[in-house]
């Protein structure tokens, strides 16, 4: 598979009355084709700004950034400009043009490149028809909701052919019902045009549902970067531990009470595990929190369980699970309680 | 009313009518490239370019801070320059557009800066020319704005040339007699006549 985007230690820093303030810092990570790569973080992390190097919206102030092998930094105007015929991007705001229809929003990217007035119109069909919105064509935005705006926006994306898509927290302004639309859609144009797309976004659930690799930025700093599946099983750094397991407000029932999670796939979860360990060493384990969650169709489940308080005890549990193929990280108490400060 | 009463107010109309229409048409040729290189030259814009912006910006400030009287004795070499003459309804178009044009300028830039800025972003990343942006994506979107603001410029062009302002007197015949030109005793000065009535005002 070709490589879209290669970052090479990206670094960029805004500079604000006199001050510096790094927003990302030796960033490196590649894009391929046809993947369904997600930038995940909190607010301010710098995924926003991460996105928009890659269109040099944003110029990187160290480091480089390559489309397709080209530096984006060294393109003249005039060739950067037909590079982003083929980097097209949607807005968490949509940025539709209040004052022209629907069909005239899809057109736009095409009056750009020059097309013909009736081939325009033609693909801008085409394309309000993928997103489903055929016969909105000469509404006005206005009277149009945020998920439909949403579909305009995405049609309007794709009118150029482009090769990325790039989505800057598409989803955000939109409910959950209609955000899972927006995301089937987006998964049906990247089997369908083996377009490859870039997704931010501060939700895991979005990530969960339709991204192939996921990249976690914290602080400007790339902390995790890996297929989903595997994060999802084993989340290494604190910030993605934060993100794929959600704090749960829960504390040990005894001062010395040591606390587990285990995390089990979708080949585990229809194993009754913990039935199975009450009856085979006749140890019992408090479950203080459980949750379960389907990744690429494969089910994940984690749970956090308080062992007795004997040693010997915690070693035959921690061990019973760990032959039974699960895995299984210690829950500390300090990162518990920061969370719930939080 | 006397025939004569009825025929200087529809003569005064019609003028009225010519003044306002020509001065706001001429004006918005002159003022909107103008507002518009002042909105994309300024800082952070598309063509960001500080000399033009802070040049065109003073000289549109001085302008704009003269009182329009003193503009009119001052333009009066220009407008003889322009169509040949001083006075008359031909006349009071040039310093009624140039007074304006630093108005318009100004209404049009603020319209302008009305634009989201995501509206901008979305046709860069588009890949849009700074001039295509402008033409195809912000004057269109600020289109609504942009004709509030000419409604209001042009509505107050016509009040200043309804209300019995002194300096309408001087644009029309020398300030003794009726509206543009036509004095009291119906019979027309000379040209020359009125001028130097005008000087010594």
């Amino acid at each position: 598979m070709e490589t879209v985007f290669s970052l090479n230690h990206v670094y960029k820093t805004y500079h604000n009355e006199g001050k510096d303030f790094p927003a990302l810092s030796d960033v490196s990570l590649e894009i391929k084709e046809g993947e369904i790569f997600g930038i995940i973080g909190m607010s301010g992390a710098g995924k926003s700004t991460l996105v928009r190097t890659l269109n040099r919206l944003e110029k990187v102030s160290k480091g480089e950034v390559l489309f397709y092998g080209k530096d984006l930094a060294k393109l003249k105007a005039a060739e950067l400009r037909k590079v982003r015929h083929s980097i097209s991007m949607i807005f968490q705001g949509f940025n539709l043009l209040m004052q022209r229809t629907v069909i005239e929003n899809v057109e736009q990217p095409l009056r750009i490149m020059k097309v013909p007035r009736k081939k325009r119109k033609e693909i801008a069909r085409e394309m309000l028809a993928i997103v489903g919105l055929s016969e909105k064509e000469n509404v006005y935005p206005a009277r149009l909701s945020g998920g439909q705006r949403q579909r305009v926006a995405i049609a309007r994306a794709l009118a150029s052919d482009p090769k990325v898509l790039l989505c800057d927290e598409a989803t955000s302004a939109l409910d959950p019902k209609i955000t899972g639309e927006i995301l089937e859609l987006l998964s049906k144009i990247n089997r369908e045009r083996k377009l490859t797309i870039v997704i931010i976004t501060h939700e895991m659930s979005v990530v969960e549902k339709i991204c192939d690799k996921v990249a976690i930025i914290d602080e400007g700093q790339l902390v995790e970067i890996g297929d989903v599946k595997e994060v999802f099983r084993n989340p290494i750094s604190a910030a993605a531990k934060k993100l794929v397991f959600p704090s749960n407000p829960f504390d040990a029932s005894t001062k010395n009470g040591r606390l587990i999670r285990i995390a089990f796939d979708g080949t585990r979860a229809s194993e009754p595990f913990i039935a199975n360990l009450v009856e085979q060493t006749g140890l019992k384990v408090n479950i203080l929190s459980a949750n379960t969650k389907s990744v690429g169709g494969i089910g994940y489940g984690q749970m956090v369980l308080e062992l007795p308080e004997e040693p010997e005890k915690q070693k035959i549990i921690t061990d019973f699970f760990i032959d039974g193929g699960l895995t299984v990280t210690e829950v500390e108490r300090d990162e518990e309680e920061e969370e719930e400060n939080e | 009313m006397s025939d004569y009463i009825i025929k200087t107010i529809q003569s005064g109309v019609l003028e009225t009518l010519q003044m306002t229409f020509f001065s706001a048409l001429f004006s918005y040729l002159i003022g909107l490239p103008l507002g518009v290189l002042l909105y994309a030259t300024s800082k952070g814009k598309l063509l960001q370019n500080k000399g033009v912006n802070t040049t065109v910006g003073l000289l549109v400030n001085l302008l704009r801070s003269l009182p329009f009287l003193i503009l009119l004795v001052l333009l009066i070499p220009f407008t003889r320059f322009v169509v040949g003459t001083s006075i008359g309804t031909k006349a009071s178009i040039v310093p009624l557009t140039v007074g304006a044009v630093p108005i318009v300028a100004r209404m049009v830039e603020s319209s302008l800066l009305e634009v989201q800025p995501g509206i901008i972003e979305a046709a860069t990343a588009m890949g849009a020319s700074p001039f295509h942006i402008l033409v195809h994506f912000i004057i269109p979107e600020v289109m609504p704005s942009l004709l509030q603001g000419a409604a209001i410029n042009v509505a107050h062009r016509t009040s200043v040339r309804i209300l019995p302002l002194p300096e309408r007197c001087i644009v029309g015949d020398g300030g003794t007699s009726g509206p543009y030109g036509h004095d009291h005793s119906g019979s027309r000065k000379s040209d020359r006549e009125k001028e130097e009535k005008n000087v010594s005002i």
